[in-house]
């Protein structure tokens, strides 16, 4: 947990971490300094994590559990190292329950089909909402394609939470799972998971939380949330892409099928048929992303120097900052809901502007912000746009970035002749 | 290409197309049509075009949806394909495409660029299976 003393460590201390990351202080080959404005699509890196991985490379890499030499045995401890870290990370109760995959999609695509079909039948109900990425709609269709479940879908109130009165009237003894997103990756929204977990479990509902965006912003902890299963990925939490989490309760994947056969989640081979190995390895068929959850042991550790409370107290203050200061860009409008319910994400639309337009010109102003539909198509629907920009804010930022941001934004809009 | 010049060339001839395009309308008679969406961010067009004698296209017109770039290419393109042949535009390149923008585009913003020549390049396709199928169907 964090001190006192580290809440107050950011912001004073907050030049000395940017130079961390080496990626932040880059320049635009038009020559402007990059403010970088997209950690929610993937974050930046600590030298100390691009340090972890070169070193796994350069000095002792092996294929892991497979090499009873030094290389071998120093990646093997590594890789339980990283697990143990994520244990820690999420409260876990066993590092059993810890299982690496290439990212929150992979994660999720697990649980959905390791439940399959002995666990969905025909009318079965699984409930999601708009807000959700499609990593966490389109696996879900899949599964209920194939077994004749049937999806629901929990309201939003008008500013973009989960609306939650809606919930006891939508669980049915059908319902079988709700999967929700610990945070929306375009409006920022953070349900509350308890109210969810607590409504679901009295219902003898599983519940997945996608904690993609929010596990690199806020402490979660899997026991006292009381959570089935918890996906994310590394490279959103300051680590190497290419590695990803699942967490699930152990006697959930004990019941599990793998979705993937192949090397080191078999307990034995025959010629006709298989056994499956113990936890986690069940579920971790083939070479494992080696560097990568190495790397991923080294970012939880910086991140969790930094302290969880220290990041959310500092990322609040830069969001509450960035609504203010962009609230004044006129035709400028917000999406979802106030400060006081999100994460540290902006997501907005400008009056007679392309989002694609707003990038490319804030680009041009060395801002780094994502447009599109960010992998939200029925979010964006739901709110009757095409896309959105969004700019999304880490630790690392600072009150300059927003700024670089606003001016940015004013400098697209003079060259569109709107200002 | 220096930031003034990209600036001079988008305000003196992207936004012209952008806010004041060339014939962007939906027309009732057209001989073929055809409509593309970007996935990335919905963006649209609908290409509309008359054909006339020996195969030239007669009249070019596009509606759509979305960022400076896409629907600004959509109006340049429908300038620059009427007179022409069915056969000189099937010979028409991205690479060319791109040149009549002017402005230089990274990858994701070729994308946009390339929409209306998306369009124009899947319909003429389409249209000569199509004409295929007709030839290759005896008449009654």
């Amino acid at each position: 947990m964090s001190t006192q003393t580290e809440t107050t460590t950011i912001p004073s201390e907050i030049e000395q971490l940017r130079k961390d990351f080496p990626a932040l202080h880059q320049t635009h080959p038009n020559g402007k300094p990059v403010v970088y404005l997209d950690s929610g699509a993937s974050a930046q890196k600590p030298q100390c994590v691009i340090d972890t991985v070169s070193e796994c490379y350069s000095d002792y890499y092996a294929n892991a559990y497979r090499g009873v030499y030094y290389f071998g045995a120093r990646i093997d401890e590594g890789i339980e190292r990283s697990r143990e870290l994520v244990r820690e990370l999420i409260n876990a109760r066993s590092t059993s329950e810890v299982i690496f995959t290439s990212g929150t999609t992979m994660s999720i695509n697990m649980v959905a089909r390791g439940l399959g079909e002995g666990f969905f039948t025909k009318d079965d109900e699984i409930i999601l909402n708009v807000l959700e990425h499609h990593a966490n709609i389109v696996p879900w269709q899949m599964i209920a394609r194939q077994t004749g479940a049937k999806i629901k879908y929990l309201p939003l109130t008008e500013d973009g939470r989960l609306d939650l009165d809606e919930l006891p009237e939508l669980l049915t003894e059908k319902t079988k799972l709700l999967s929700v997103t610990g945070m929306s990756n375009v409006l920022g929204s953070i349900p509350n998971l308890e109210q969810i977990i607590s409504a679901c479990h009295q219902n003898g509902t599983l519940v997945l939380v996608d904690g993609a965006q929010l596990v690199p912003h806020a402490s979660v902890d899997v026991q006292t949330l009381d959570i089935d299963f918890l996906t994310f990925s590394g490279h959103k939490l300051y680590g190497p892409s290419g590695v990803g989490v699942l967490y699930g309760k152990e006697t959930l994947l004990d019941k599990m099928e793998p979705m993937l056969g192949g090397g080191h989640m078999i307990d034995q081979v025959f010629q006709d048929k298989s056994t499956w190995a113990e936890l986690p390895a069940k579920f971790e068929a083939g070479t494992l992303p080696i560097a990568p959850i190495i790397g991923l042991g080294k970012a939880i550790e910086y991140v969790r120097k930094i302290g969880f409370e220290a990041i959310e107290t500092y990322e609040h203050n830069l969001l509450k900052y960035a609504h203010d200061q962009l609230q004044k860009i006129p035709g400028l409008t917000i999406l979802g809901p106030g400060t006081e319910h999100k994460g540290a994400i902006a997501s907005f639309t400008i009056d007679n502007l392309h989002p694609h337009d707003i990038a490319d010109w804030l680009d041009r102003s060395g801002v780094a912000v994502r447009a599109g539909h960010h992998c939200t198509m029925p979010l964006h629907d739901h709110l009757g746009i095409h896309a959105s920009t969004r700019a999304s804010f880490a630790f690392y930022n600072n009150f300059s970035d927003i700024d670089a941001l606003c001016e940015g934004l004013k400098y697209t809009l003079e060259k569109h002749r709107l200002l | 290409m220096s930031t003034d010049q990209y600036e001079e060339l988008y305000e003196d001839y992207i936004l012209p197309h952008f806010e004041d395009p060339y014939h962007k309308e939906e027309i009732e008679c057209a001989s073929c049509q055809h409509s593309e969406r970007n996935p990335l961010c919905g963006d649209t067009v609908t290409l509309q075009l008359i054909i006339g004698k020996d195969d030239i296209i007669e009249k070019a017109f596009f509606s759509g949806n979305g960022c400076a770039i896409s629907q600004a290419g959509a109006s340049i393109l429908c300038e620059e394909i009427e007179g022409k042949t069915v056969t000189e535009l099937e010979k028409f390149s991205a690479e060319e495409m791109l040149e009549l923008l002017k402005v230089p585009l990274t990858a994701t913003r070729q994308r946009c660029g390339l929409l209306g020549f998306k369009v124009l390049k899947t319909m003429l396709y389409s249209r000569d299976g199509e004409r295929i199928e007709e030839e290759s169907t005896p008449s009654p």
